[in-house]
């Protein structure tokens, strides 16, 4: 009897371990990109909140997007960009209004820079800010000058101009692999409208890259902080705080190599990553609580630490490590965030046309 | 026992017929916003513009190429390795075949990154040639014929393990010289192991994704990636599908063709029918399996 009574048991074991996980359960499941949060931050909460976390990354938005638009992934916080992803998963209704009655520390965030993501998220409903950062250049500056005296160091036409990217060329160009971030910059680079589908726009655009297509040694999906920091190439277009924290990786190998970020004089994009919730998550409460948790100055400054990000938190002004907090590419100061420039929600034709004009670009011909 | 019948049908219709059926319905659909993200509709325009689109076309046609290029590497490579292995010693045979196996014990994707490792630009193979290979159309095809070769190998063994040898002790009593013993007997014998190769090896590659992506050059636009592109760059389903119609298409009508092709030379050479249905069935097999496994790949992300 004892075994039947063990079988029993063990059927009942399963099943339990089969049902779906129900709200009361204390965890919160969060897809957040690599790299990106101080794994310590993730601990502490659940030692302080009794929650536990199951901790999952992405690297890319496609397939943040493409599990959402699946519908039950199973998440109960993402980390969408505010454009292109977060507004088409508002439009989509795959993502929920944030309840901010138990997000006490909504009020620690930075009214101006919420108010530039609303036009993303009209009213600020489905998520507050995480972190942000621009797209520019990261620059092996010494071997860059070795090759050209008089380079450019701070303009989108050190890799841009034909004529400049081919003298630069023998040290190492890494593009990142990502239509939606490299097209708007270079459209801004040539004067056109960073949303703009226009066939003519997007012509130029494709004569730009084509013009520096056999500069380029490699395409980066997920940033080129490896190829940096090791030396292989000296000039990459890449998110900042990839750059940065290349920058640091070099500096703490002591390998001799200096990397530093620019965001080119003619303007970068700034992109802001946004924590929100899936519509149809199954531990919104928790959610919540993770999403008050990190908005807390003390927790974000940790992240901004750890990741070379700003945040959207100015009371972690006080808190953050100086050397960051001094750093204009990190917090850019007020004239500088005037050159920076956002982008606007897109239409899946002109996501179609990029995507065609990026494989004509990476195919070469 | 009737039912022991009804269990493939029934295994065939939940795996193969109702995903193709349900990639048939999402190609036929609207792109829209929404959880999923399409309307059901009844609109060809996807179907039309992948016919159409000289992307499409061209990509399907260099996956063609690619897969047909490596298959017939992999052929070469493997037909005298199960050659020789069928001629081994009984007492190695297993040891050899073990050998052409045992890289299946390593997950994939390991074996894979140790490639990049040895095709990179410091790695072992780049030293020795002072040539840069990563990233190179070489160290795809590298990659392709390394992992599908033992898919080569090992049904042409076991076509060539089962030759009567009394055949060609016949031929060569009747002085057939070596040569003409291989073409005349060995090699129209070992034609259906050769064809369950060939379709093992050029009907995933033609799909095949991770390889291109991981040791391939950027210029390498296999349909495998436009597939890609068109799920998740630009969370277009309906297209998607259609691209995967298509392929599904191509697929069924090479094998297909394959079929026609060995049918013909086995009446030629005039063998036995219980053969033939062997082929026809597991080409038939190969054709459902490749469905599948364009359907997950449609699906797994």
């Amino acid at each position: 009897m004892g075994m039947v009574a063990a079988a029993i048991r063990a059927v009942l074991l399963f099943l339990a371990l089969g049902l779906p996980a129900r709200a009361q359960d204390h965890v919160v499941n969060i897809y957040n990109w690599t790299d990106y949060i101080d794994p310590a931050v993730l601990t502490a909460f659940t030692r302080e909140t009794g929650i536990s976390v199951r901790y999952d990354v992405f690297d890319s938005l496609e397939t943040l997007e493409a599990k959402l638009l699946a519908g039950h992934s199973g998440y109960d916080v993402v980390l969408p960009s505010n454009e292109p992803t977060m507004s088409r998963l508002i439009r989509a209704g795959a993502l929920a209004t944030i309840d901010r009655s138990k997000v006490p520390n909504w009020k620690n965030l930075d009214t101006a820079l919420m108010k530039r993501v609303e036009s993303s998220d009209p009213g600020n409903k489905h998520g507050a800010i995480y972190l942000w950062g621009s797209i520019g250049l990261g620059l092996n500056a010494d071997r860059l000058r070795a090759l050209l005296p008089d380079a450019p160091l701070d303009s989108w036409a050190l890799l841009l101009d034909p004529v400049l990217a081919r003298q630069v060329a023998p040290c190492g160009i890494v593009m990142m692999d990502s239509a939606i971030d490299v097209i708007p910059s270079v459209l801004h680079y040539l004067g056109r409208s960073p949303d703009s589908a226009a066939p003519a726009d997007l012509d130029a655009v494709s004569k730009t890259l084509m013009a520096i297509r056999p500069y380029i040694r490699e395409f980066a999906s997920g940033g080129a902080l490896e190829a940096m920091a090791t030396g292989q190439v000296c000039l990459a277009f890449d998110y900042s705080g990839d750059v940065i924290q290349a920058s640091n990786r070099a500096r703490e190998a002591a390998n001799g190599i200096t990397i530093r970020y620019t965001a080119p004089k003619e303007g970068a994009e700034i992109g802001f990553d946004m924590l929100a919730i899936p519509s149809d998550a199954q531990h919104k409460d928790e959610a919540l609580a993770f999403i008050n948790y990190v908005l807390r100055p003390e927790v974000m400054a940790r992240i901004t630490d750890a990741t070379h990000y700003a945040n959207a938190v100015p009371a972690t002004r006080a808190l953050v490590r100086p050397e960051l907090l001094n750093d204009p590419n990190v917090f850019p100061t007020d004239t500088e965030m005037e050159r920076f420039f956002t982008i606007g929600p897109s239409a899946q034709p002109a996501d179609r046309l990029r995507t065609r004009l990026w494989a004509r670009f990476k195919a070469g011909g | 026992m009737r039912w022991v019948i009804g269990l493939p049908a029934l295994w065939l219709l939940v795996l193969l017929a109702a995903p193709l059926a349900i990639i048939a319905v999402i190609a036929l659909a609207v792109p829209a916003d929404g959880i999923p993200p399409y309307d059901l509709g009844f609109s060809l325009d996807n179907l039309w513009l992948v016919a159409t689109d000289p992307l499409y076309r061209d990509a399907l046609l260099r996956s063609l190429r690619v897969a047909g290029i490596s298959t017939l590497i992999c052929l070469l490579m493997g037909f005298p390795m199960a050659l020789a292995i069928s001629r081994a010693a009984p007492r190695w045979q297993n040891a050899l075949l073990l050998a052409v196996m045992l890289p299946f014990w390593t997950g994939f994707l390991m074996r894979i990154n140790a490639w990049i490792g040895i095709l990179a630009d410091d790695g072992l193979i780049a030293r020795l040639l002072g040539t840069r290979l990563l990233y190179t159309d070489a160290a795809m095809y590298i990659g392709i014929v390394y992992t599908y070769l033992p898919f080569m190998v090992l049904p042409i063994y076991a076509r060539l393990s089962r030759l009567d040898p009394a055949l060609m002790e016949a031929a060569a009593d009747l002085g057939a010289p070596p040569w003409r013993v291989f073409v005349r007997i060995i090699l129209p014998l070992s034609l259906p192991g050769v064809a369950a190769g060939v379709a093992l090896v050029f009907v995933p590659a033609i799909g095949e994704y991770v390889i291109p992506a991981l040791l391939g050059g950027p210029q390498a636009q296999l349909i495998g990636k436009v597939l890609w592109d068109e799920f998740f760059a630009n969370r277009d389903w309906p297209t998607a599908s259609a691209v995967a119609v298509w392929l599904l298409l191509v697929l069924v009508v090479v094998p297909g063709s394959i079929v026609r092709v060995i049918r013909w030379l086995r009446r030629a050479h005039a063998v036995s029918g219980a053969n033939r249905r062997a082929v026809l069935g597991s080409t038939a097999s190969l054709c459902g399996f490749s469905a599948i496994s364009i359907f997950l790949s449609v699906l797994r992300a």
